[in-house]
C-alpha cells in the first residue's frame, strides 16, 4: 500500500530535481516517440527557427514530470492530465518538479502542478486527477 | 483556412500497444515500467505512461496541411476512463474541434483544437488527448 492516503490537502510530493537536461535526452525521446523535429536536437536547426538553442519537446517535459506520482499508480491511474506550456526548456536547465494536493473528492486526488527551472521560472501550469483503478 | 475544417475527422487507425515501445518510451522519460512500489511487491503490471498515445497513429484528416516547423505547442490534456495495458489494440482517430484566431502584436494568431479519441475493440472510449496548436500569422502566410 503506497502513502497517498496520508496526504493531506496543500500538501506536495516528493520533489524531484532532474536535469541538467542533455542533448541525448532528447535524442533518445525523439526515438522513442516519433518526434524528429530538429529544433529539439540540431543547433542549426533550432537557430534557423529563431531560437538561441535547440529546446526540449514539450512532450519529453510532460512526460518526464509524471515520475513523481508513480509511486502512487499501483492504487491509483491518471485520469486526467492537463498541461499549458508556459516557458521553453533548455540544454542544461535543471527542472524542479512537484505537486500540490488541491482537493480529494470521493477517492479522486486533485494535484496542481509545479514545474520550476534554475531561474525559478514556470516551464508548465495545470493539474492531475489520480483516480481508483 | 483552418476555420472550414471543424468538424473534420480521420478514419480511424489500428494501434497495438507493444511491450518494447512502452519500454523504449519510458526509458527515454527515466519512467520505471512498473509502480514503485508494486516493484517491491514482485507485481508486474506495466504502466503505460499517460502521455504514450502522443506515439498513436490517429490518421489523416484530409486537407489539414499543418507545416512541420514554426508551431508553437500551446496546451495538452490527456483524459482516461482507464489506463492502457500491453498487448491491447487501441482504434484511433482526430478530429478538428476548434479553431479561432486572435489579434496580436504579431498579427491574427491561429488557435487549433484538435482531439484524438482511442477505443478499444467493443468501441468503447478509453482516452482522449487533446492539443491545442498555436499557429502564427507568419507560419499560415507561408503555408498558402
Amino acid at each position: 500500500m503506497n502513502q497517498l492516503y496520508k496526504l493531506e490537502k496543500n500538501d506536495l510530493l516528493e520533489p524531484l530535481n532532474y536535469g541538467p537536461v542533455s542533448r541525448m535526452d532528447l535524442i533518445k525521446y525523439s526515438g522513442a516517440s516519433g518526434d524528429y523535429n530538429p529544433i529539439h536536437t540540431i543547433d542549426q536547426s533550432a537557430e534557423e527557427a529563431g531560437l538561441p538553442g535547440i529546446i526540449a519537446h514539450g512532450m519529453w517535459v510532460m512526460g518526464s514530470y509524471l515520475k513523481i506520482f508513480y509511486p502512487y499508480l499501483d492504487s491509483h491511474f491518471i485520469e486526467n492530465y492537463s498541461i499549458r506550456f508556459s516557458n521553453m526548456v533548455f540544454i542544461n536547465d535543471i527542472i524542479y518538479f512537484t505537486a500540490k494536493l488541491t482537493d480529494i473528492i470521493d477517492g479522486h486526488y486533485i494535484f496542481e502542478l509545479i514545474a520550476l527551472n534554475q531561474e525559478e521560472k514556470q516551464v508548465l501550469s495545470g493539474k492531475i486527477k489520480l483516480a481508483p483503478v | 483556412m483552418f476555420f472550414d475544417l471543424i468538424g473534420a475527422k480521420s478514419s480511424k487507425v489500428e494501434n497495438v500497444i507493444e511491450y518494447g515501445a512502452v519500454k523504449k518510451f519510458s526509458d527515454a522519460l527515466n519512467l520505471p515500467i512498473h509502480s514503485l512500489e508494486s516493484v517491491k511487491e514482485d507485481s508486474y503490471s506495466v504502466i503505460v505512461p499517460a502521455t504514450f498515445p502522443a506515439t498513436f497513429d490517429g490518421g489523416k484528416i484530409p486537407n489539414l496541411n499543418l507545416p512541420h516547423e514554426g508551431l508553437i505547442h500551446g496546451e495538452q490534456n490527456y483524459y482516461y476512463n482507464r489506463p492502457l495495458s500491453i498487448g491491447e489494440k487501441i482504434y484511433c482517430w482526430i478530429e478538428i474541434n476548434d479553431y479561432k484566431e486572435k489579434k496580436g502584436k504579431l498579427g491574427d494568431t491561429g488557435f487549433l483544437t484538435q482531439t484524438m479519441y482511442g477505443e478499444d475493440e467493443d468501441g468503447q472510449l478509453i482516452f482522449s488527448e487533446e492539443r491545442i496548436v498555436i499557429i502564427s500569422q507568419k507560419v499560415r502566410e507561408g503555408i498558402k
